[in-house]
Order: structure tokens, then C-alpha cells, then sequence
């Protein structure tokens, strides 16, 4: 009897608390009581398919959720095209995905001029830009473009963080930064000199560089030369390691701040020389696959075991794969909260209540909040320093 | 045109009208990509096919072309048709400069030249002196345009109506000029460029000239196709860009006007079943899809048409 | 002063880069009369398999020998295949199937490695030379393999029969044919030669630049710019130019024209040597005859 009673009492809560419970089903297109389509666009060709990766993770992630009975029962259809980092092809790719496949929504686009390029039509159209995969600040405006959302911390207050840091350790510091030139590599300096308000002199010298050069030592040389105690290194993952190593070379002892997309051991440390990386300051939201100090963790067990099950062939070292797994977690868990009320409408609503939701993949404290006016899930990270083995975490979780 | 010919062209055109009827919005939309595409194809065909001189970084002057567009639009307010003579006219310009210190180059330096202007344009369209203008690394959002007149048509259908005019304009001058003295000449310097000369022909500036029409061509391509993206930005134009154009005119038909258009269905539609099969490595399907066509098919759809064509004449007459 | 110093010798050592590749670019102009779009992909490729290899545990130098190796037939490969049908077509053919095979190689890297990016050994110190603080080993190295290569051509070309064989086949293949040379085995010789040229190249560049499937994507355009100073067809040129075109795009980019416009450095002197002096500073000027 007490067995029948527990399920009957959470029933009755259940309805009492919310009357939607008992409300019809009520779908959009691309929801059907089987399931849900899901469309997403990826470079897996051009010069940006090292991020093709995240696409097929979530694939993979979509492919186990699916074999577990799916969501609410319905299965996700998971509909992924190339766009080759291409505006225009993405373009092409979203509007077939909308108006065609009929998807419920777009989820992960990847790279900011992408999404810049769909940015209106996904807002008139009103069809979710969701968990977009880029860090530009822009993503969190739901006042004016209420179907669209980020993911990850945004890179200006990524950036800001590492200037209030360098003004309560080092006030005086002469600061060299080094940035990719484009939008990422821009909206991370634009933090920067709005973190450091009315310090922003401190910054010695600025130096950009292109994907296209071979190397960034003729930077560093130029930093270097500048006089700098600090160096911010705005940089993605090949050229980050080729800073961290010149800068060592070079003899320059800098306090040497890295941004997160290159913080990883192993494909970024490593290297460029785990001795040579002693000492550098990062921010960290997810787990580092390659740091040692998750070689126990459940989630990142979990993650281990999702890879080797589902996605083999994809890299046990690469931190684009427990991205797009943390990703794909959360918007199951958005779908999840959506219950049978699969409208679009809806699906932003969810993904704008999310509740202190923590992925397997995330670091411990970092939650994910939104609401109506916040459109930015994950707000905080925290200060790593690297100690020649492993991310050492300081300083209390930052952000919101 | 013989009565055949005529007879075709009209079916093709009423089809083309009627399609924007029959299709949806976003298929209209593709068709009209095809639309941009073949005028850009037929620009580096008029050089590469026709001329013989090879450019792997027309992709520079698509880009050229759809920034001009843009800038005009955004920045100055222009309307949006206003802005092609513009983008045509700059293009030409450009091109016509650009052919002035290639004429010296034959064959594979060409190649080697306009590769680097393929390469390298992207980092100057983000150059931070020109920034005001090209919205640097953000690129220029740009307004679809609403069908005047009070016409019943999408914006998706009108913008199609309105290319295909353009277009239809376009190849029609391309036909009367390259079927004519210009492109008696213009092959005449491809196949024997000495003899050509002694002939009278002023090699060196038909060779400069037909550099900046083919830039005219591809530069308005660029303009029509950043108003049905109503986006640029330095990562549109990436060398990828001109790599396609290159295997457009291979597979629809060097030296061949309407091989453009089978370039263009190609290059738009092709990559997209080449996705749907495989997300392994899909530029090396078009690799050898592009070697298999230097071999068996070396004169392109459009030859292979031709081909099929004569043999089942002859056969005909056989009988 | 110092810090021009330093960037002048900073942008020896990316020279030295260049240089090597350019001289694959230059090997390959010489034994065939083509430009290899291809070229750098190749060597990309190559490296790979010497990365797999030494993953597999064989020691550096085994490694490398078998990957010098796996490369010259990999070119003649190439040659005999997808080349040899197009021998006698028009230039625009070779030049799409260079552009098919670039694609076709990078894609397939891609598929097979992934695009993260892997450290690949140096088989010297890791320690500075004398404890400088300019230059690393490995690309003081680096650049001593380069010229031990360069000489190496120059005596290959210079005295041995075969050698000569190979310039006769590329200059004048009707004439070497009568005094039987086998023309078509030289071209596959010298697209094998350049291969492997090209795969020293690649085991050399990537301790620098780390490997990735894209990784000559921005080294075969300056690459391209050195063979061309040089004179294309003069491997010492390219070296040469190697080194001018390293130290001019960092002296350029840090103290002229800033870091953004350094492409256009090469774009520039692509188009400046093209058009002022085609046969570069040490090439050998034709004339075409009717």
C-alpha cells in the first residue's frame, strides 16, 4: 500500500502544482508524438573542420539518449549539414533545415559569423538559434532577439575577468596581448580593456596575427621586445602552443594569462611543454579530459564511456568532444523540462528556466542559470593555474 | 539560333518563369544561388574557357563584387538594383588592373598568381583602415528586398524574377560577343597567341580587357548573391570560394555558354548529396569527381551534351 | 637594435621553412615544367606517416628513412596515375588536377588523423644552442638539413648521369628521347624525387609549426613567393629566397605594415617577381620560339 501511496501523492503534487501537466500535447512542426527534429549546421569541411568534431559528438550523444527510450518517449532526429564555415552556405543550410526538414528548432550553428548570417531570419522566423556555438556576447540580447541563445561564458567576461584579476595582483603591470584577428580574437580584447575601465594604458603593445601565418614567433618577438611583465594570449589552440613555447624560448617571463579555448593539457600544453607551461593563469567552466585531476571523476567516467561506446573514432584528447557532450546534456535536459508542450515557443521558455542544471562534463560549482531576461547559461568560471602537471584551481567561482 | 535551338530556349525560359510557382521558398532561394552562380561561372569562363587564361582567385572579385553591394546598401542607403552597375563597374576596374601585370604571365604563373590573390583577399577585406566601410571581421547585414509595385510575390520569389533577368541579360551579351569577332579573337590568343598577334589582334589589351568583364561578371554575380544572403563577410570569400568556381566551369564545359549553367546546378546542389552521404571527407569526393571529369569528360557536361547530341543525329540519318 | 635583430633572425628561422618547401616547389618545376598546388599537401601527408610510424614505436631515424622513402613512391605514384593522362593537355587541366589532388589529400588527412593538433618529435636537443635565446635547435637543425639537401641536388644534377638524364627530359624531351633517355620514367623520377624532398620538408616544419591537416595551408604561399624570388628554377635561389622572404615578411609586418597585411607580402612578391623579373634573381631567362 505505502508503494501505490508514494507515486499516487507525487501524482496528485504534480497536478496541483503545475495544471500544464494534464494539458493536451501540443506540438510545432518537427515535434510528433515519435519525435523530435533536431537540425544543426557544422563545418565538417573547410578551414574550420577541427570543430566538425562537436557536430558528430552530438550526434553520438543524440544516438545514446535515443537507445536509453529517448525523451518523454520520443526519439530525436538529429539533422546535421555541412556549412563549411561558410555564412552564406549556412544560410542555405538553416533555411532548408527550417522550412524543409521542419525542424522544432536549430541547435549548435557553429562560429560567429554563421550565426551572424541566420541571426535575423531564425528571430522573423521565430524558430530557436539554440545553444549557439560561439562565445560573442551578442547571443544574449532577449530583448531584441528573444529565439536566440549561447552556451558557453561569453569571451568578454571571460576577458574581464583577467583584467580585474591583474588589477588586484599587479596594478602596475605592463601588459603585452596577443589576438587572433577576427571576431573571437576581438570581442576577447574588447573585454579586456573594458575590464581594466580606466586602466586600459596599461596595455604596452597589442599584436594581432592570421590563421594563415605559419607561425607567431615574429609576435611574441615583438611583445617581448615591448617590455611587458604580462601577456594575455588571446589565441586558439595551435597558436597558443607555439606562443607558450617562443615565449619561454625567448626568455621572457611574463605573467601569462591564456584564454580557455587553448587551456587544454593535452592538445595545447603538451606541446607546446608541460615545463614550459608552468605558471599560466586560465579560467576554467568544463573538465580537461587530459587533466590528471579527473582521471576518477564520475562524470568524466561517464564521458569515457560514452566515447568508446558511441563515438570511437572521435579523440579522447580533444576538448571540442566534451563540449559538444555538455551541449548536447543540456538541451536534452531542456527538451526534458518541455514535456509534452513541444511548441517552439515553449522550448525557449524551457531553455530560459533553467535551474542550477550541472552537466557530467562541467567543473564542480559551475551551474546553469537563465531566466526571461538572461539569456546566458553558464556566467561562471573559475582561475586555474597550471603547475607543470594539471590545472590548479584558485580563488572562488567568479561570475554570476 | 536554328528552330531547335529557339524552340528549347523557350521551353527552358517558360520553366524557369513557372518554377518559383511550383517550388518552395527555400527551393526558390537555391534557384536563384544556381542564377548567381552561372553568371559567375560564365565571367571566369569567358577568361579561363574562352581567353585561356587561368584564374584560381575569382572568388576576389565575387567578393569584391558583393561588398560593393553591401557597402552601398548599408552605408549609403542605395537601392538594392542600383547597386550592380556599381559592383559591375568596380569589378571591371579592378579586374582590368589586376590583367594589366598578368598579361606577362602565361599559363601557370597566372595560375600561381591569381591563387594568391585567392589566398590573401579575406585579410584585406579586414583591414583595419577599411574597417568603417566593411564592418571589418563582423562583416555588413544587409536588407532582403520587399517586390515593388505591390507585386503578390515573396521576397524569395522576386529576387529570383529579378536575377533571372540580370542573368538572362548577361548571357545574352555574352552570347552575341563571344560568338562574334571578340571571340574569334579572344580563342584565337587561347590557341596561338603568337599568331594571333601577327594577325593583327592586340593581344595585350584584348587579353586586359577581357579580365576586367570577366571581374564585371563575377563582381555582379557577388553583388546578387550578398542581397539573397543579405550577409558578407570576410569568411564567405575564403579560398574554398574560387576552388569551386574553378571546378564549376570544369564540370559544366570550358568554353561553353551554357555550360556555365550546368556548373552553376553543380556547384549548388552536389555538395549538398555529397553531405547527405558522407560527413567523412567531402571536398575529396569533388576532387576526384573533378579528375574524372579532366579524363573521360574533358569538355564538361556541356561537351558531353553536345556529344550525345551529334552521335544521335547520326544515327538518325543512319536509318 | 636588438629587437630588430631578433626579428630578423626569428624570420630566418620561419625562412628556413620556406625555403625547404620552396625547394620541393623547385625540384619538381624542374623535372616537369609544372607548379605543384599539390606540393605542400603532399609533404603533409608524408609527415603523417612518419608521425604514425613513430607512434608505432620505430626509432627517429628509421622513421624518417622509410617516410623519404614511402614519399618517392607515393610521387611516382602520383605521376604514373592521375598525372601521366593529362601529360599532353592543355596547362588548365594539370593546373585542376593539382587543385583535385590538394583537396582530395587534405580531406582525406583529416578523415583518417582528425584535425587536433599533434606534436611531432625533433631529433634535435631540445636545448638551445650555446643557450641562446633567438634561435632553437631544432630550427638551427632544420636549416642545416635544408642545405645538406640543396647540395645533395646540386651534385645529384650536376654529376651523376641520371642527374643530367632528368634536366635533358625536362628541357628538351624530343631530343633526349633520340639519344634515349626514357622521358616518361624521368618525369616519374623527378615527381618522386620532389616527394621526397617535400616529406623532409614536412618532418622538418612540423616541431615548428605542429602538424596538422591544414598546417602548409599558410606555408605554400610564401613558399611559392621564395621559389619565385629565387628564380624557379635554380634550387639555391629558392633557399635563398627562402630566407629573403621569411626575414622581409618579419621585419615588414613588425616595424612597416603591421601584422594584417603580411599575406600580402607574398601576394606582392608574387606578383612583383612575375611581372619585373620572371626568372627571379637567379633563373635562367627563355625565350619562346616560334
Amino acid at each position: 500500500m505505502k508503494r501505490m501511496l508514494v507515486p499516487a501523492a507525487a501524482l496528485l503534487c504534480a497536478a496541483l502544482a503545475s495544471p500544464a501537466a494534464f494539458a493536451q500535447k501540443k506540438y510545432d512542426p518537427g515535434a510528433t508524438d515519435t519525435e523530435i527534429k533536431v537540425g544543426n549546421t557544422n563545418p565538417y569541411s573547410g578551414p574550420a573542420s577541427a570543430y566538425g568534431t562537436i557536430g558528430k559528438t552530438i550526434g553520438a550523444y543524440f544516438k545514446m539518449i535515443n537507445e536509453q527510450g529517448g525523451i518523454n518517449g520520443r526519439k530525436i532526429n538529429y539533422i546535421s549539414y555541412d556549412d563549411g564555415y561558410s555564412p552564406p552556405k549556412t544560410v542555405e543550410m538553416v533555411r532548408k533545415l527550417v522550412e524543409q526538414d521542419q525542424v522544432l528548432l536549430v541547435f549548435q550553428p557553429l562560429g560567429t559569423p554563421s550565426n551572424t548570417a541566420i541571426h535575423k531570419y531564425m528571430n522573423s522566423k521565430k524558430v530557436p538559434q539554440l545553444f549557439v556555438a560561439t562565445g560573442a556576447t551578442k547571443w544574449n540580447d532577449p530583448k531584441n532577439h528573444p529565439w536566440t541563445m549561447g552556451w558557453q561564458p561569453n569571451y568578454q567576461t571571460e576577458a574581464r575577468i583577467y583584467a580585474q584579476h591583474i588589477l588586484k595582483t599587479k596594478p602596475n603591470a605592463k601588459i603585452a596581448v596577443l589576438y587572433q584577428n577576427d571576431d573571437y580574437g576581438k570581442d576577447y580584447l574588447k573585454g579586456f580593456k573594458d575590464g581594466l575601465g580606466a586602466k586600459a594604458s596599461l596595455i604596452v603593445k597589442e599584436v594581432s596575427y592570421e590563421v594563415t601565418d605559419p607561425t607567431v614567433d615574429s609576435q611574441i618577438v615583438q611583445l617581448q621586445s615591448s617590455g611587458a611583465d604580462v601577456f594575455f594570449n588571446i589565441t586558439t589552440p595551435k597558436f597558443a602552443a607555439q606562443a607558450i613555447r617562443k615565449a619561454y624560448d625567448t626568455g621572457w617571463k611574463p605573467l601569462h594569462y591564456v584564454n580557455n579555448v587553448s587551456a587544454s593539457v593535452g592538445s595545447v600544453l603538451t606541446p607546446a611543454g608541460l615545463e614550459k607551461s608552468v605558471g599560466l593563469i586560465t579560467t576554467q567552466y568544463g573538465k580537461d579530459p587530459t587533466d590528471p585531476t579527473w582521471k576518477d571523476d564520475p562524470g568524466m567516467k561517464k564521458w569515457a564511456e560514452f566515447m568508446k561506446k558511441y563515438y570511437p573514432e572521435g579523440s579522447l584528447i580533444d576538448a571540442s568532444n566534451v563540449y559538444g557532450y555538455g551541449v548536447a546534456q543540456t538541451l536534452v535536459q531542456v527538451l526534458k523540462q518541455a514535456g509534452d508542450n513541444l511548441t517552439r515557443e515553449n522550448v525557449m521558455k524551457q531553455a530560459a528556466s533553467l535551474k542550477n542544471f550541472e552537466t557530467d562534463t562541467g567543473l564542480p560549482g559551475i551551474k546553469l542559470n537563465t531566466t526571461a531576461d538572461d539569456y546566458a547559461p553558464i556566467e561562471s568560471v573559475q582561475l586555474s593555474r597550471f603547475d607543470g602537471k594539471t590545472w590548479v584551481r584558485f580563488g572562488e567561482v567568479m561570475g554570476k | 539560333m536554328s528552330r531547335r535551338q529557339r524552340i528549347v530556349f523557350a521551353v527552358v525560359l517558360a520553366l524557369a518563369c513557372a518554377l518559383p510557382f511550383l517550388v518552395s521558398n527555400y527551393r526558390t532561394f537555391q534557384f536563384t544561388l544556381v542564377l548567381v552562380y552561372a553568371i559567375a561561372l560564365l565571367g571566369l569562363n569567358i577568361l579561363t574557357g574562352y581567353n585561356g587564361q587561368i584564374s584560381l582567385g575569382h572568388g576576389a572579385f565575387y567578393a569584391i563584387g558583393a561588398y560593393s553591394a553591401a557597402i552601398l546598401m548599408d552605408r549609403f542607403g542605395v537601392p538594392y538594383w542600383a547597386t550592380l552597375p556599381v559592383a559591375g563597374a568596380v569589378c571591371l576596374v579592378a579586374g582590368f588592373l589586376f590583367g594589366l601585370p598578368a598579361l606577362r604571365l602565361e599559363g601557370l604563373y597566372l595560375a600561381l598568381a591569381t591563387f594568391a590573390l585567392g589566398v590573401s583577399l579575406p585579410q584585406l577585406l579586414k583591414y583595419h583602415h577599411f574597417e568603417k566601410w566593411t564592418g571589418g571581421v563582423q562583416g555588413i547585414v544587409i536588407t532582403k528586398p520587399d517586390p515593388p509595385f505591390g507585386l503578390a510575390l515573396s521576397q524569395d520569389q522576386w529576387l529570383y524574377f529579378f536575377t533571372l533577368v540580370v542573368a538572362l541579360g548577361l548571357f545574352w551579351l555574352a552570347r552575341n560577343l563571344l560568338r562574334g569577332r571578340v571571340g574569334r579573337a579572344l580563342m584565337a590568343i587561347r590557341d596561338h597567341p603568337i599568331a594571333a598577334e601577327a594577325m593583327g589582334i592586340h593581344t595585350a589589351m584584348v587579353k586586359s580587357i577581357t579580365f576586367g568583364v570577366s571581374a564585371m561578371y563575377t563582381g555582379i554575380a557577388g553583388a546578387l548573391g550578398a542581397i539573397a544572403v543579405q550577409f558578407v563577410a570576410p569568411d564567405s570569400f575564403n579560398i574554398f570560394l574560387s576552388i569551386t568556381f574553378l571546378i564549376g566551369i570544369v564540370i559544366g564545359g570550358l568554353a561553353s555558354i551554357t555550360g556555365a549553367l550546368y556548373g552553376a546546378l553543380f556547384i549548388q546542389f552536389v555538395p549538398n548529396i555529397a553531405d547527405e552521404l558522407s560527413k567523412a571527407a567531402p571536398w575529396a569526393i569533388f576532387g576526384v569527381v573533378l579528375i574524372g571529369f579532366v579524363y573521360l569528360l574533358p569538355a564538361g557536361v556541356a561537351g558531353g551534351i553536345r556529344m550525345a547530341l551529334a552521335r544521335w543525329r547520326a544515327k538518325r540519318q543512319n536509318i | 637594435m636588438e629587437a630588430f635583430l631578433h626579428q630578423v633572425l626569428a624570420g630566418l628561422a620561419t625562412g628556413g621553412i620556406y625555403a625547404s618547401v620552396a625547394l620541393a616547389l623547385v625540384m619538381i618545376y624542374q623535372a616537369t615544367h609544372h607548379l605543384n598546388f599539390a606540393q605542400g599537401e603532399m609533404a603533409m601527408f608524408s609527415t603523417y606517416i612518419a608521425w604514425s610510424l613513430i607512434s608505432a614505436g620505430l626509432p627517429y631515424w628509421a622513421a624518417f628513412a622509410l617516410t623519404v622513402v614511402f614519399a618517392f613512391i607515393l610521387g611516382v605514384v602520383i605521376e604514373r596515375v592521375v598525372i601521366r593522362p593529362v601529360e599532353n593537355a592543355p596547362v588548365l587541366a594539370v593546373v585542376v588536377v593539382f587543385i583535385a589532388l590538394l583537396v582530395i589529400l587534405n580531406s582525406v588527412t583529416g578523415w583518417i588523423y582528425t584535425y587536433t593538433i599533434k606534436t611531432f618529435p625533433s631529433p634535435f636537443p631540445a636545448q638551445p644552442l650555446f643557450g641562446n635565446k633567438y634561435v632553437s635547435s631544432h630550427e638551427l637543425g632544420a636549416i642545416g638539413v635544408t642545405l645538406a639537401v640543396l647540395l645533395l641536388l646540386y651534385g645529384f644534377f650536376r654529376y651523376t648521369p641520371l642527374g643530367l638524364a632528368m634536366r635533358a627530359a625536362a628541357q628538351n624531351p624530343d631530343s633526349s628521347r633520340l639519344v634515349g633517355i626514357r622521358v616518361g620514367w624521368m618525369l616519374a623520377l623527378g615527381w618522386g624525387l620532389a616527394a621526397a624532398i617535400g616529406s623532409v620538408a614536412g618532418m622538418m616544419v612540423a616541431p615548428i609549426v605542429y602538424l596538422d591537416p591544414n598546417m602548409m595551408g599558410g606555408i605554400l604561399l610564401y613558399a611559392f613567393a621564395a621559389a619565385l624570388v629565387g628564380g624557379i628554377d635554380n634550387p639555391g635561389g629558392a633557399v635563398f629566397g627562402g630566407f629573403l622572404v621569411g626575414v622581409l615578411e618579419n621585419v615588414l609586418g613588425a616595424f612597416v605594415i603591421g601584422n594584417e597585411l603580411k599575406l600580402a607580402v607574398a601576394l606582392v612578391l608574387i606578383i612583383g617577381v612575375l611581372v619585373v623579373r620572371p626568372s627571379g634573381f637567379f633563373g635562367k631567362v627563355y625565350v619562346t620560339r616560334v
